[in-house]
């Protein structure tokens, strides 16, 4: 066996007390294209950005071409020829796409970036990923999101990769381009080159893949040869993990009157066809790997987005037009947002001040604030989660990610919400907490309301939820109830492959 | 053409402002399209228009910088003891004053860089701090500008060959096609031309747009974020120097303007956003600012030409600017996602 061109040795990397990556070796050898499957959070974009020099590893030894090397930026790793292609895209959208493609490193003249040197390049690289139609005097911002991303394959092209890390590469790509870069990637490999290749699309990896490797929980579990695996086999390595959670029971399934009804909803790239029906008392899940439309779905029926297209019915009214609708109409609409930090919380204010943001016509009286039912509020919000706090009037930021994001959760119920959309509600917070959200979910659905549960984590969507419907491209290609809600479902529907239920 | 139109709308909007007003200006005015007016309208602008420059470079990575109008307010009073005596002397101080306004600048990039701090608070100290370099500099106006330096720089090429008695004293037939040209606006353009211009087509002058349209962005595309925002505060710096330079010969003296200096950091901010740069970075340049200024300082020209309030002159400059920057703001009704208005 030859020396494999990037060999890693017991990395780990932790974020904030939460593990990442724990121990892996992995190797990839010259002129091969290398899969990397896993599930959400199982370590893949962890690992090239440890690759490509975005992060550093907390442990463990990386090799290149068999000589020990350590990547502290990204550009340390361009001139070693690891180029990565990131998957949130590395380009600027004020300049030009000739400026974004030799971005680092511009042809110069007399010490000056070398304008028609710049041009004449970015039209030859573009010419190899056939965008002769892209104008490399245009602003990258005025191109639609699949030339931007063939852009940004010139530019990964133009830095002489040896190592070319693709990220989702081909997620916004038509299908014409797709078979540019599956020719390129052939082309690449013949002179040599090594691909990194990270997709969820199987049938790509299927396509141009030789070697695959399987990661899960932050662990390396597998590489084999293409072929050696059925898809079945695959989808049992990216599982199989162990039980974190413990979840209420389920009520036996009745039939519910829906108190909201989406069909064909559309919005930009992201919704292409939304359909679904949530009863009262409903816990729907909303499954599918991240980006396939789940936050906008839920973002779309917050208000939040302008120009959805299709047909909603919520009570006797249509699609919430602002948040304000959403929570003052009728049946009343909450969302936990994906972000605490920046949607849900104002970090430096009270916890006090945080609790009552959304409900601040339960506390005024012509427009003043009272002091009594704001204590009443705040003390019914903190009994109600059992948010642990040492004085309602520290900031928020003081409390651990399990308790703020209580707070979150406390504050859209004192709007006393009808239909509550969560959006990736326990992502970063511990196992206790996670249990009694999961409680109080279930509380609440028994107690007549509806919750439309998106969660990274599958096996968060079989233990709670009633149903799951799961997101692919913008479309809902799956929906499961009661038994045949199993992890090799939704995974197998995830990727779009025909797994049977 | 036309795309260059398209990519750079904010600027050729204020371009078009710019030449309405000037055009309707010296129609109005009695002396009109005169080298007298046009010397007089060139160096009442040059010092704003450099501070304007100043302002630009870290507005385009989304910084502000509050200490420019007290970085000229030092060089000017740096310069008006160092503007004096023998050639050799006077050139030595020319570079003294603008090592002293660039130096201010450096060691505000080293605390926005090193210190971590938020520009707008870091240079808020450093403004006050150089006003009071220039204070214990200058406690009263005054100083000692070589007047021949002084009279040569601030009038027109003409003036400025007979002073030193080049080109057979300005009749020389090859200076004749410019001898009515202010050399206040030479220097501007000369400055612009010969600094920024190439500083904009270097890898550290690009960092910069990349870090105000996405700097995280940048750093993966392995971009000098550090060396890029270093450099845009000392490049204000120098600008800034440029208009205490400027100031100190038009004036004769130096004189630590408290008030004079907060002003013209207020205006510069107004001129780099008139000029159609964005105070979200990434869009923009000092040659817009430079427009932008002139735009500014031609509202207050007309002041004096109409029959027009001179107390009306704040609340009628207010107008103009809000109206000049709402047409820059049609772009948020096209976004979708009503989140992104807030990031």
């Amino acid at each position: 066996m030859t020396t494999p061109i990037i060999d890693l040795r017991g990395i780990s990397k932790s974020y904030a007390g939460i593990r990442a990556l724990e121990g892996v070796d992995f190797a990839a050898q010259r002129g091969s294209v290398h899969a990397i499957l896993g599930e959400n959070g199982a370590g893949k974009s962890t690992l090239i950005k440890i690759i490509s020099g975005v992060v550093q590893p907390d442990a463990g030894e990386m090799r290149l071409k068999g000589q020990p090397v350590r990547f502290s930026t990204p550009s340390a790793a361009t001139a070693q020829g690891v180029v990565c292609m990131f998957q949130e895209l590395s380009l600027i959208p004020d300049l030009s796409v000739a400026d974004n493609i030799s971005i680092a490193a511009p042809p110069r003249r007399f010490g000056l970036i070398d304008r028609k040197a710049q041009l004449s390049r970015a039209a030859e690289l573009l010419a190899r990923v056939r965008c002769e139609d892209v104008d490399p005097r245009t602003l990258v911002r005025d191109l639609s999101l699949s030339r931007r991303q063939m852009v940004e394959i010139a530019k990964a092209l133009g830095r002489g990769p040896q190592v070319l890390i693709l990220d989702e590469a081909t997620s916004a790509l038509t299908a014409q381009d797709v078979q540019t870069v599956y020719d390129l990637l052939g082309k690449l490999t013949g002179e040599g080159v090594t691909t990194l290749f990270i997709s969820h699309r199987m049938h790509e990896v299927e396509a141009l893949c030789d070697r695959l490797s399987v990661f899960r929980n932050g662990r390396h579990i597998e590489t084999f040869a293409k072929g050696e695996r059925t898809d079945a086999e695959i989808v049992r390595l990216m599982i199989g993990r162990d039980v974190t959670a413990k979840y209420p029971p389920k009520p036996a399934p009745v039939v519910r009157p829906p108190v909201l009804k989406a069909e064909g909803l559309e919005w930009e790239s992201a919704l292409k066809g939304v359909s679904l029906s949530l009863g009262k008392g409903e816990i729907l899940g909303v499954g599918g790997l991240d980006g396939q439309g789940q936050k906008e779905l839920l973002l779309a029926l917050f208000g939040v987005l302008k120009g959805v297209r299709g047909k909603v019915e919520l009570g006797g009214r249509g699609l919430p037009s602002s948040p304000v609708d959403a929570k003052t109409g009728q049946p009343r609409v909450a969302l936990i947002p994906e972000d605490r930090k920046t949607e849900g919380l104002m970090l430096p204010m009270s916890i006090a001040d945080n609790l009552v943001t959304a409900a601040f016509d339960r506390i005024t009286r012509s427009g003043v604030i009272n002091p009594a039912r704001l204590d009443a509020a705040v003390q019914d919000g903190i009994a109600r989660l059992q948010i642990k706090v040492g004085s309602v009037t520290d900031a928020v930021r003081t409390l651990s990610g399990g308790n703020q994001q209580k707070v979150v959760i406390a504050k859209w119920l004192m709007t006393e919400p009808d239909i509550i959309l969560m959006n990736d509600p326990t992502r970063g917070i511990d196992v206790g907490t996670k249990q009694e959200i999961f409680r109080m979910m279930r509380d609440l659905a028994d107690g007549g309301k509806s919750i439309l549960f998106y969660s990274s984590d599958y096996a968060e969507l079989i233990g709670c939820a009633d149903r799951v419907i799961v997101l692919y491209d913008g479309r809902v290609v799956r929906e499961l109830e009661g038994s045949t809600i199993t992890e090799e479902a939704i995974v197998g529907a995830s990727l779009n492959i025909g797994t049977a239920a | 053409m036309g795309r260059l139109i398209a990519q750079n709308r904010g600027f050729a909007g204020a371009l078009l402002l710019f030449a309405a007003l000037f055009l309707t200006y010296n129609l109005l005015h009695p002396r009109g399209f005169s080298s007298a007016v046009f010397v007089q309208n060139a160096n009442e602008s040059v010092a704003i228009a450099f501070v304007a420059m100043a302002q630009t470079v870290p507005v385009l990575m989304r910084g502000l910088d509050l200490s420019v109008g007290a970085v000229m307010t030092l060089s000017a009073c740096v310069a008006s003891y160092l503007l004096t005596g023998s050639a050799l002397e006077i050139s030595f101080g020319i570079v003294a004053v603008l090592a002293t306004g660039t130096a201010f600048g450096l060691m505000n990039g080293l605390i926005v860089v090193y210190g971590r701090l938020q520009p707008i608070i870091a240079t808020l100290a450093t403004g006050a701090i150089a006003i009071g370099l220039a204070l214990l500099l200058r406690p009263q106006p005054g100083g000692d500008v070589d007047g021949d330096l002084g009279w040569a720089l601030t009038n027109t090429v003409w003036d400025f060959a007979d002073t030193y008695g080049i080109a057979d004293g300005g009749e020389a037939w090859w200076i004749r096609p410019f001898a009515d040209i202010p050399v206040p606006l030479i220097l501007l353009v000369g400055v612009a031309a010969l600094v920024w211009l190439p500083f904009k087509r270097t890898v550290t002058g690009r960092t910069i747009y990349a870090i105000g349209s996405a700097e995280g962005a940048a750093y993966v595309s392995g971009l000098p974020i550090n060396r890029a925002k270093l450099a845009a505060f000392t490049l204000a710096g120098f600008f800034s120097a440029c208009a205490g330079l400027y100031l100190a010969l038009q004036t004769s003296t130096g004189n630590a303007d408290t008030v004079q200096a907060g002003a013209y950091t207020l205006n510069s901010i107004a001129a780099v956003v008139l000029g159609g740069t964005a105070l979200a970075g990434g869009i923009g340049g000092a040659i817009a600012s430079v427009i932008g200024a002139l735009i500014l300082r031609l509202i207050s020209f007309y002041f004096r030409i109409l029959d027009i309030e001179p107390l009306l002159q704040p609340l009628i400059e207010g107008l103009v600017l809000l109206l000049a920057v709402s047409a820059g703001a049609w772009r948020t009704f096209s976004v979708k996602n009503r989140l992104e208005l807030f990031r």
